[in-house]
């Protein structure tokens, strides 16, 4: 029974790794005032473009370095994701236009591109079959361990990495001139304007930085989760649920941590309790969005202002307006 | 002969072809209070914030310490020491204190809150400010905040001080401890200018006043040389003739009696203090005022858009001559009584008129839920709108041209056009001809004359003291939320109103 649970958790964490990464690209991007809805597109296109980078490295060397093929894909899959952000930035802080459509838009474009590549990636070098990079997979998947008693524990190294964003996001949010910055651009774009604060430059930063991390949630899952191997749609709507994350762990990127992984158990638990029927398996499945909806519920009705989202979220900031 | 801090010569600066300031030279000396006296529109904030660097004057130089400086952004200000302190705080709600206060500083080094925290206390110690650093600014009073904001400037090293009318959102007693921290201020060698419409307070805190009036500074005078009459009258000039109709008061009734009104905002501010007075049927009553001083939650409070904290609006029926208690009703049964709220200028296209919608469709607001069936009624608002057009003589392509492609002045015949043609017997007009040119203006003052000759209660919220001593019957003053006189606009001097509107009971005197 033990080790059963214990399975459960570790899965839960696996599970709950990518949405890590996406609630904490999220948070930052949010903190800045901005709502990119396109998180879960940019997490296809950080999956599929860390495959491209892995898949074409393999290819262009028979003796691949397990370093490189580590950094491609990971670079590749910033850049991409990135990419994507700076265009959310571009529209919405530049031009103004609305976020939330900004945002489902990108979604709508990012799962495109994603399943294009995944699905015709091969094709342009003329093979054929699905893709499935065997020696990066390995490099990503090779277990980090330790021990609790006499229970072994391990995941990738990319599992320890979105932890550890995660708290370094806290820390520079709460504990730097740059945070506090960064809040303030998020709670009062006009006042830290006045302050001196360069506010289009911290809305492009956090968006873009904030997409990027989104994106290696996308890499962990193609890399690690899925050893290298690219189906489409396989990612599913896992970006919802990081977005759902945000607000259920308050903006926090602490919180995030555990909420990921509560939330990842809830993606998944279906399949840990024996004997049920399809039908409410999927409704198991929809926990993870029920508990945010009553999350929202009670910390609206408490109003806490520190629970509140960022007090200028998805609303423009026009300079002339001061 | 003390040093000047800071001084102004010739400083001239134009919007277009409105002159702003014109040839204005000031100075202010370390350890001394200036008050910065005049009207709304006189140019005293256009003039603090070229010091501030929010606007580069066209004209005129600027010397800080006796060296000429050229301030052309607010971080040169910061840099020579200036700190402005405006009517609306800058502030973080969710922040404390002390991260306000360090908000955008580069300073070097470590960020470190807990000796910010330190510098915080020292400098509230220092000048006497009674300040929580780790308290929220969501949970403060306004003069915490506005403590905050100053704490804010200090922090940064400023000399110079520039206090945008500081105590309009202060009690007395709030008033009181911030004229005793200034005064320490004073003490250690800072230039404070305060910008005010209040006489006794500049009489209680400064040093000089400098009196401003249409963009040009009228005198410089020494407070102990001077007295409240003589400032009222620098600010407010002579009189100009308009020659607006005015025509005799035909059998007024009361039509609307306002008995003890009380209002207090959601942030616990008084707005209206106790105010009573009547609007008659067949006179124009003028509501004069500082900018703010009630006058917009008043009307609101009568057209039923905000609940009064205590007091009562009565409304006498002319058709059913029984009285009617407007507290207890909505917005649409007292507009269905015939009391008209025509909103101007911030809400022209705010609360008035929806500014992507064409004019049939603008006058359709008024009558959307007339007609039998559930479909809308377009022929009359067309028929209404073709005929405001014409009668009014609004430039537009045609009646189904978005409202916020016309000008201010057809935006407001169209507004005002509107709202008499449901034939009101209360109208109320708040600031209807600002942004107007002068041809449009007495379209809408003639309209309005119309309108009481026909019996209907006008009340005409204005600012031009000229225009309301030359178009009302009667002259209600503001001031502070408390009705500081009822007047006779056809005996009344300008003077008279302008010493009523700056006359505020705040309890100070000169210690």
């Amino acid at each position: 029974m033990l080790d059963k649970i214990i399975a459960f958790i570790c899965a839960a964490i696996v599970q709950g790794i990518p949405l890590l990464y996406g609630a904490t690209g999220e948070i930052i991007t949010e903190k800045s005032g901005n709502l990119n809805l396109g998180i879960p597109g940019i997490m296809y296109v950080g999956g599929i473009s860390g495959i491209i980078g892995g898949y074409l490295y393999e290819k262009s060397t028979a003796d691949p370095s397990a370093v490189l093929c580590i950094l491609i894909p990971l670079l590749a899959c910033i850049i991409g994701s990135a990419l994507m952000a700076l265009i959310y930035s571009f529209l919405t802080i530049t031009l103004h236009a609305n976020q939330n459509v900004t945002g489902l838009a990108l979604t709508t474009f990012g799962i495109g591109i994603g399943n294009f590549f995944g699905g015709s990636l091969l094709s342009f070098f003329g093979e054929s079959g699905s893709i499935s990079l065997l020696t990066t997979g390995k490099y990503y998947t090779t277990p980090f361990g330790f021990s609790i008693g006499d229970i072994e524990i391990s995941f990738g190294f990319m599992a320890y990495l979105a932890v550890f964003i995660a708290l370094a996001t806290s820390f520079v949010l709460n504990r730097t001139r740059v945070g506090l910055h960064l809040r303030a651009v998020g709670e009062n774009p006009a006042t830290a304007d006045a302050a001196g604060i360069n506010v289009t430059l911290y809305k492009y930063l956090a968006t873009c930085i904030g997409g990027a991390i989104a994106g290696m949630g996308g890499l962990y899952f193609v890399m690690d989760y899925t050893s290298g191997a690219w189906t489409n749609n396989g990612f599913g709507d896992r970006g919802w649920l990081a977005v759902a994350i945000v607000i259920f762990a308050l903006w926090k990127p602490k919180s995030a941590i555990w909420s990921s992984f509560i939330f990842g158990g809830l993606y998944i638990v279906c399949v840990y309790i024996p004997g049920l029927s399809s039908a409410t398996k999927e409704l198991i499945k929809m926990l993870p969005y029920v508990v945010t909806i009553f999350v929202l519920v009670f910390t609206s009705a408490r109003k806490k202002r520190e629970h509140q989202p960022p007090a200028s979220l998805g609303l423009p900031y026009f300079r002339e307006e001061r | 002969m003390q040093e000047n801090a800071i001084e102004l010569r010739n400083i001239t600066k134009r919007f277009g072809n409105v002159v702003a300031n014109n040839n204005i030279s000031l100075s202010v000396k370390k350890g001394e209070i200036l008050s910065l006296l005049g009207e709304n529109g006189s140019g005293k904030t256009t003039l603090m914030n070229m010091i501030s660097g929010i606007y580069f004057p066209d004209e005129g130089h600027i010397y800080i310490d006796g060296k000429e400086v050229v301030i052309s952004s607010p971080k040169d200000s910061f840099k020579y020491g200036i700190g402005m302190i405006h009517q609306h705080f800058k502030l973080v709600d969710l922040f404390t204190a002390t991260e306000n206060i360090v908000l955008g500083l580069k300073e070097k080094g470590r960020f470190d809150i807990k000796i910010a925290k330190g510098n915080v206390k020292e400098i509230s110690a220092k000048y006497g400010f009674a300040l929580d650093p780790n308290k929220k600014i969501y949970e403060m009073s306004v003069s915490e905040k506005q403590t905050v904001e100053i704490i804010k400037v200090l922090y940064r090293g400023a000399e110079i001080l520039i206090l945008d009318e500081p105590t309009a959102v202060l009690t007395p007693q709030e008033t009181k401890k911030l004229f005793k921290v200034l005064k320490r201020m004073r003490e250690d060698g800072k230039a404070i200018i305060i910008i005010t419409h209040k006489l006794h307070e500049v009489m209680a805190i400064s040093d000089r006043v400098a009196v401003l009036r249409k963009g040009e500074c009228i005198g410089v005078v020494n407070t102990a040389e001077t007295n409240e009459a003589e400032l009222t009258e620098m600010m407010v000039g002579k009189k100009i003739e308009l020659n607006i109709q005015r025509s005799e008061v035909v059998n007024p009734v009361d039509r609307l009696v306002v008995e003890n009104v009380n209002y207090y905002d959601k942030e616990g501010i008084k707005i209206l203090d106790d105010i009573s007075f009547t609007a008659r049927s067949g006179e124009i009553l003028g509501i004069a005022g500082i900018a703010g001083s009630g006058q917009r939650e008043l009307l609101e409070s009568i057209a039923g858009l905000i609940s009064v904290s205590s007091g009562s609006i009565k409304y006498n029926d002319p058709v059913t001559n029984e009285t009617e208690d407007l507290c207890s009703k909505n917005p649409v049964q007292i507009r269905d009584l015939g009391v008209r709220l025509s909103f101007v200028p911030e809400d022209r296209l705010g609360m008035g008129l929806v500014a992507n919608m064409d004019i049939v469709d603008n006058m359709m607001l008024r009558s959307y839920n007339q007609g039998k069936t559930a479909f809308v009624e377009r022929k009359e608002p067309r028929d209404l709108a073709e005929r405001i057009i014409k009668q009014l003589e609004v430039v537009t392509p045609s009646a189904t041209t978005p409202v916020r492609q016309l000008s201010g002045g057809n935006v407001q015949k169209v507004l005002v056009g509107r709202e008499i043609a449901s034939s009101p017997t209360v109208l109320m007009a708040a600031y209807p001809v600002r942004g107007l040119d002068i041809n449009s203006s007495y379209l809408i003052y003639n309209l309005l004359t119309k309108q009481k000759d026909s019996g209907v209660a006008v009340v005409f919220v204005g600012e031009d003291l000229d225009v309301l001593l030359e178009l009302c019957d009667r002259i209600m003053v503001i001031a502070g939320g408390r009705v500081s006189g009822i007047v006779d606009a056809r005996t009344a001097t300008k003077e008279e109103v302008g010493f009523l509107m700056t006359k505020t009971d705040g309890g100070l005197t000169n210690e």
